[in-house]
């Protein structure tokens, strides 16, 4: 058997993949984020929370309503978007003009709500959901046996991404939103509502957040923490990226998740940590992050 | 925290406003007449569900079955939570002790947490009832002679599962242990069993806690060991991402067994029995195991958070706030609260008897012994209810169950 540094290359080949499917998660989760904090500069903490309740709606759906994965996909993200217009609408709105630190404070507390709300009804052991049965089984590639459902998740998320980067840089409602960014006195004045716009962009960013946690259900366990767990990676992901770079954020999600698969073969006990390094490196070299501009 | 100083602050609202509507020289007997026991656990994380409010529960149904208020005795309690942090643990137990003039820390999951519980106690000549840590160090080399280590330990896990496992032909084992005193005690016990049985252990994974959540990379590597058993050497949410992920990873469908070596009833209730079903685990209690625990669990479900019902650790709180109480009404409030080591001694000297656990003894090391269940997991279709999940495979009894007593290295019984 081959062997890279002392590992044989098999199990260096799996864990490659592997990297690539939580960057996946990564890449969905820091897009939303990204979406968010380039149109409305609101650094969103809720995102966690907004992840979770996708997986639960996902699984609320299913067992009082009987409606199965598939729905699920589009359902939730509508339903936790709508919440998040309405999140926007009553509170958001109002911080546009205050310093950023207001936005991640009210975020981070209207998280911490939802968590605790959640925590209470569900427990924290959380709720069974199966693979859809379309997608179980799993494919032998030879030097590892890789589920069908994950490479399901890793070709949807790269839809996803492409789709919301192509929205953003290649369509009029994009060119608007970018505007909208740059001045939103003058988009204004040529007749677009900037406030429903920016209610609505805020929305679609949860709506990927909640899309996330949907795929995400099989695989984790269904419970109220398991976007804290997420989130604070998936900050660092933006950061390194560059605030507000949707391509960096997608790029970096993808090679994070790779580096932190590959510091779980070397160094386990790291594997936690490793992205914070590199975030702490990338912040010396270059404060904007890796695509940001200064 | 925050919950804590609410809880704390709640609790001395409402027993300022109790004491406010009595009669001075009432109160002052009441408050000389008052134990007070400090619920340490994690209310809000991962093994929220194995212990947390349920635990709460139990005591307080332990504090009603054990009919002490009618002698006189008042039990006041406080509850909070160390977020699996040792750091938060240990201020929350310091200020308790120091300021708040608690009795009784209780439950404290997580070992690392309850290793930090374990010296200040002993320092401050105070009572530790452990019922949710599982680190066998506590009866052995860290052994104090104010603590009592009630439900479960590492030793009795490996012994139990371990051996099962072994003597079904699993002698090549992989290790996927989370990264702290509790994973590296049960790894340690568990390789002990394995290596004494003419096992051998291939090698093992350190995963960070907490904050994991995918294992698929850990499980990969174990696979491509060709153990035949994975041991999993971690609990609660670990436990069920690590079981979730490796069915998915079809790891068991090749021949490799899991070894769920710390599975508790709520994560066998998240993961479901189609996932589930075959694992065999290793506890001290069921709610369905005989009349007298069904006739507690009756009593105490209905304050069970999220209809959940009661674990070993759970269980085990009411057991051990039940003989706590017992002792107190005999030795009187003042002479418990006197000297933790005194306290405890009488209680050691006594057997344990309650509807959770049944009888019981407590050895000079602070170990609390008793039978000890191997159950496997039904099928889907031999579940004939509600929560209605194990069939007993084995009973062990106490005796052979936990660590010799002279194997522990545990200065309160060198001879």
């Amino acid at each position: 058997m081959d062997e890279i540094f002392g590992i044989p290359a098999p199990l260096l080949f799996g864990q490659l993949l592997l990297g690539l499917i939580n960057g996946a998660f990564y890449a969905l989760l820091s897009l939303g984020l990204a979406v968010i904090f380039g149109m409305l500069n609101v650094i969103n903490f809720t995102h966690g929370a907004q992840f979770m309740m996708g997986a639960f709606v996902a699984w609320m759906l299913l067992h009082y309503l009987g409606i199965g994965y598939w729905w699920a996909l589009l359902l939730a993200p509508l339903i936790v978007g709508f919440t998040g217009v309405v999140i926007e609408k009553t509170m958001i709105s109002r911080l546009y003009k205050l310093d950023h630190l207001y936005g991640l404070l009210l975020t981070f507390g209207v998280g911490l709500i939802i968590e605790g709300l959640f925590r209470n009804q569900y427990g924290s052991s959380g709720m069974p959901y199966r693979i859809p049965p379309e997608l179980q089984g799993a494919w032998d590639l030879g030097f590892m046996f890789m589920p069908v459902y994950r490479g399901w998740v890793v070709i949807v998320a790269i839809v996803m991404c492409l789709a919301t980067w192509l929205v953003i840089e290649k369509t009029k409602l994009g060119s608007y939103l970018r505007a909208a960014t740059e001045n939103p006195a003058l988009v204004q004045a040529f007749g677009i509502n900037v406030p429903r716009m920016m209610t609505l962009t805020y929305g679609a960013g949860v709506a990927l957040a909640a899309f996330a946690g949907v795929l995400a259900a099989p695989i984790y366990s269904v419970n109220p923490q398991m976007g804290a767990n997420l989130i604070i990676i998936v900050f660092a992901v933006v950061v390194i990226g560059g605030m507000g770079s949707i391509l960096g954020s997608v790029v970096t999600g993808f090679g994070l998740g790779v580096i932190e698969g590959f510091t779980r073969v070397f160094y386990p006990e790291a594997s936690a940590t490793v992205i914070f390094v590199v975030m702490a490196i990338v912040l010396l070299l270059r404060p904007a992050g890796l695509f940001g501009r200064a | 925290m925050s919950q804590f100083h609410r809880r704390a602050l709640l609790g001395g609202a409402a027993a300022t406003a109790a004491f406010g509507a009595l009669p001075a020289h009432v109160a002052r007997a009441q408050a000389a007449n008052t134990v007070k026991i400090g619920i340490l656990n994690d209310q809000s994380g991962l093994y929220r569900d194995v212990n947390g409010p349920g635990s709460v529960a139990c005591v307080r149904q332990a504090i009603q079955d054990s009919g002490v208020a009618a002698r006189g005795v008042n039990v006041e309690v406080v509850v909070g939570d160390h977020q699996n942090r040792p750091d938060v643990g240990s201020t929350i137990t310091r200020q308790w002790i120091d300021r708040d003039n608690v009795d009784v820390i209780l439950d404290v999951p997580t070992s690392s947490v309850a290793l930090a519980v374990n010296t200040i106690v002993r320092e401050r000549n105070k009572i530790f009832l452990n019922s949710s840590a599982a680190t066998s160090d506590l009866t052995g080399a860290q052994c104090s002679p104010n603590t009592i280590h009630w439900t479960y330990d590492t030793y009795m896990l490996a012994k139990s599962t371990g051996g099962a496992m072994v003597r079904a032909g699993g002698d090549t084992w992989f290790f996927i242990t989370a990264d702290y005193a509790f994973g590296h005690a049960l790894e340690r016990d568990t390789s002990g069993f394995v290596r004494a049985a003419g096992g051998r252990v291939l090698g093992q994974v350190r995963t960070p806690f907490p904050g994991t959540t995918d294992f698929s990379s850990f499980l990969v590597q174990a696979q491509s060991s060709r153990a035949k058993v994975i041991g999993l050497a971690n609990a609660g949410g670990d436990t069920i991402n690590s079981i979730k992920q490796a069915a998915e990873f079809g790891v068991t469908r090749r021949g490799t067994k899991l070894a769920a070596l710390l599975m508790f009833i709520s994560d066998v209730h998240s993961l479901g029995l189609e996932t589930a079903q075959g694992l065999v685990c290793t506890e001290s209690f069921y709610w369905d195991l005989n009349d007298r625990t069904r006739a507690f669990t009756q009593r105490v479900l209905p304050s069970m958070p999220g209809g959940l019902r009661p674990g070993m650790g759970q269980a085990g709180c009411y057991s051990a706030i039940m003989h706590y109480l017992k002792t107190v009404a005999e030795m009187g409030v003042p002479a418990a609260r006197a000297s933790g080591v005194d306290t405890v001694n009488r209680m050691k000297a006594q057997p344990t008897n309650d509807d959770a656990m049944g009888e019981g003894t407590i050895r000079p090391d602070g170990r609390r012994m008793q039978p000890v269940y191997l159950f496997e997991v039904k099928t889907p279709a031999e579940s004939r209810g509600a929560w209605d999940y194990y069939k007993l495979l084995q009973t062990t009894p106490a005796a052979e169950a936990f660590r010799p007593v002279g194997e522990g290295n545990c200065a309160l019984v060198r001879s």
